[in-house]
């Protein structure tokens, strides 16, 4: 039996030109190439990003940590609780307004993306994921509601029942199913909006921030082959 | 990544900036947000704290409204309640089961959460009770009767317990005394009136609610059973419309109380108070506002796409006012 040969571990990102063709080396190369570090994490933007628009996006992400603490906190004693203790009430006044809060950023932060056409310049796939996460997230609030076992949960159950059954959704997403809309708020929602959100700022990021339209007087080019490669 | 060249569209491309580049830690941005944005959710829950009404019980319903509660019961007895009539997923009665243009859209994946009221709101919660031998002989009765019969004990009961006029409103002349006695109008209902008597009771006493609930079993997590039955009331609607949640009062987005609810569904909302979603579409306006939204919600999704619709930003200028300071120095004179 011989011994493995003693090689030094991956330092770059090309790694061992020996192993270009491993399943793991080549990921490592694609995840590298088209998620620099220097772009995930700039530490300087262009100079036309300056105004308090830009922050709408970071205050929404904010909000969603906040909304994920406050739900956790909510989730370590149960659906009951907050009925029961002062301080889980509270809790639940903090999940409450800091849902609020998200929703209003996100609008804000759509809403100038929107002025600003921010689907310019290779990003349509950007603002698709934007929206599909704005979706979510009402999916994700509407089976919130669902879950408060009071009667504002009866009622909207009661209510929304017509609308979704209608659509024939009734069929697999039965909104008067309390543990099924449960399973939904904490598990099945949080995990498809952290994902679209990451997947959102990823694709934010790779592209950079949209430039602005064009100045009064300024030439723009008759070809576009510049402007739609990245 | 290459890409074959194309017309420069200016809604659709932009051109690459080669400017100036300033510092800017978006960390620090990030943690400053979580800081203002914890405070702000401090100050909003400490100020306004969250609406907390209890959920309200068939033994509420029966002790507030009793006779609501009869009448509503025998209707799910003889098959004529808003449930008993749905469609899928809970039934095959096809009556009130919405469309668009031909298509029955509920139809495609058919019952799935299968419901009998007369059985289920009604004979089985009463066949589980220790009841006394009065009951059982009603149920007997009842079970060995034709289905015709039964239908016709039942409709002489629903007919005679309430009168409704011709602008919909209902007077009730089945009476619930405060021993809870159930007191109907002289007719031939057979066991149906001992029957009813002691489903108010159950209901009244809270056995109703159990068993409701775990019909299914111990464990459950599912309330479509009681919700359908308070639901198919007067007086559920009723505590419903008292607290501005109706329908037509914009109660799809609203809470209890004065909190700003789900806000962010204001245009789905809107289209059940405008026509024809609320007057000639009326029939299947739940089907019709759902399109509606998927179509709108397409469109957005779309924008990026869609020649006109992706102009409005540029038409609106308010993208002039964002990068007020990026034009000063870059805007060329006439």
């Amino acid at each position: 039996m011989t011994e493995p040969e003693m090689v030094e571990p991956v330092t770059t990102t090309a790694g061992h030109p020996e192993d270009a063709t491993m399943w793991t080396a080549r990921i490592r190369r694609r995840v590298v190439e088209a998620l620099p570090p220097d772009r995930m994490l700039p530490d300087r933007q262009p100079a036309y990003v300056a105004s308090w628009i830009y922050v709408f996006g970071m205050v929404t992400i904010t909000a969603m940590i906040v909304v994920i603490l406050t739900g956790c906190i909510l989730a370590l004693k149960g659906p009951q609780w907050w009925h029961e203790s002062g301080f889980g009430h509270y809790i639940n006044s903090l999940h409450l307004w800091s849902v609020e809060i998200f929703f209003f950023a996100m609008v804000v932060h759509l809403w100038g993306k929107f002025f600003m056409a921010a689907w310019r310049g290779n990003r349509s796939l950007t603002w698709i994921t934007g929206v599909v996460t704005f979706l979510a997230s009402i999916v994700t609030a509407f089976t919130g509601y669902l879950s408060q076992t009071n009667f504002d949960s009866q009622w909207i159950s009661t209510q929304a029942k017509d609308g979704i059954n209608s659509t024939g959704g009734g069929a697999f997403f039965n909104v008067l199913n309390f543990g099924q809309m449960l399973m939904w708020h904490i598990a099945l929602m949080p995990v498809a909006l952290i994902a679209l959100v990451g997947l959102h700022v990823l694709m934010v990021r790779r592209r950079g921030v949209v430039p602005p339209l064009p100045a009064k007087g300024e030439k723009v080019p008759e070809m576009t082959s510049e402007a739609v490669a990245s | 990544m290459s890409a074959k060249p194309r017309k420069f569209k200016v809604d659709r491309d932009a051109v690459p900036y080669k400017g100036r580049y300033a510092p800017y830690d978006l960390v620090k941005e990030g943690a400053i947000c979580l800081l203002v944005v914890g405070l702000l959710t401090i100050l909003l829950a400490s100020l306004f704290s969250s609406p907390d009404e209890h959920a309200l019980t068939i033994k509420d319903w029966a002790t507030a409204q009793p006779q609501d509660f009869v009448a509503t019961a025998a209707t799910e007895l003889n098959g004529t309640s808003f449930v008993a009539t749905y469609g899928p997923p809970y039934n095959n009665v096809q009556d009130n089961v919405q469309k668009v243009g031909p298509f029955k859209l509920p139809n495609i994946l058919g019952v799935t959460i299968p419901i009998d009221t007369a059985k289920d709101f009604v004979l089985l919660p009463l066949a589980s009770q220790p009841g006394p031998v009065a009951l059982d002989t009603a149920l007997a009765t009842y079970k060995s009767a034709s289905p015709a019969q039964q239908q016709k004990w039942a409709d002489n009961y629903v007919a005679n317990a309430t009168t409704t006029d011709a602008s919909g409103n209902i007077t009730y002349n089945v009476r619930v005394l405060s021993d809870g006695t159930v007191v109907m109008p002289a007719g031939n209902y057979g066991p149906v009136s001992t029957i009813m008597q002691y489903e108010t009771q159950i209901a009244r006493s809270g056995a109703l609610d159990q068993a409701l609930i775990t019909g299914d079993g111990f464990y459950t997590t599912n309330y479509t059973k009681p919700s359908l039955f308070l639901a198919d009331g007067q007086w559920f609607a009723g505590v419903g419309a008292s607290e501005n949640l109706g329908g037509d009062q914009w109660g799809m987005m609203n809470e209890t109380g004065s909190y700003p609810g789900q806000a962010w569904l204001w245009l789905y909302t809107m289209f059940y108070q405008v026509p024809p979603y609320n007057t000639s579409w009326g029939a299947n306006a739940d089907v019709l506002v759902w399109v509606t939204m998927l179509v709108l919600t397409a469109i957005l999704a779309l924008v990026p796409f869609i020649p006109g619709l992706r102009s409005i930003p540029r038409w609106l200028r308010i993208y002039r006012l964002i990068w007020r300071v990026h034009y000063k120095e870059h805007d060329v004179a006439a």
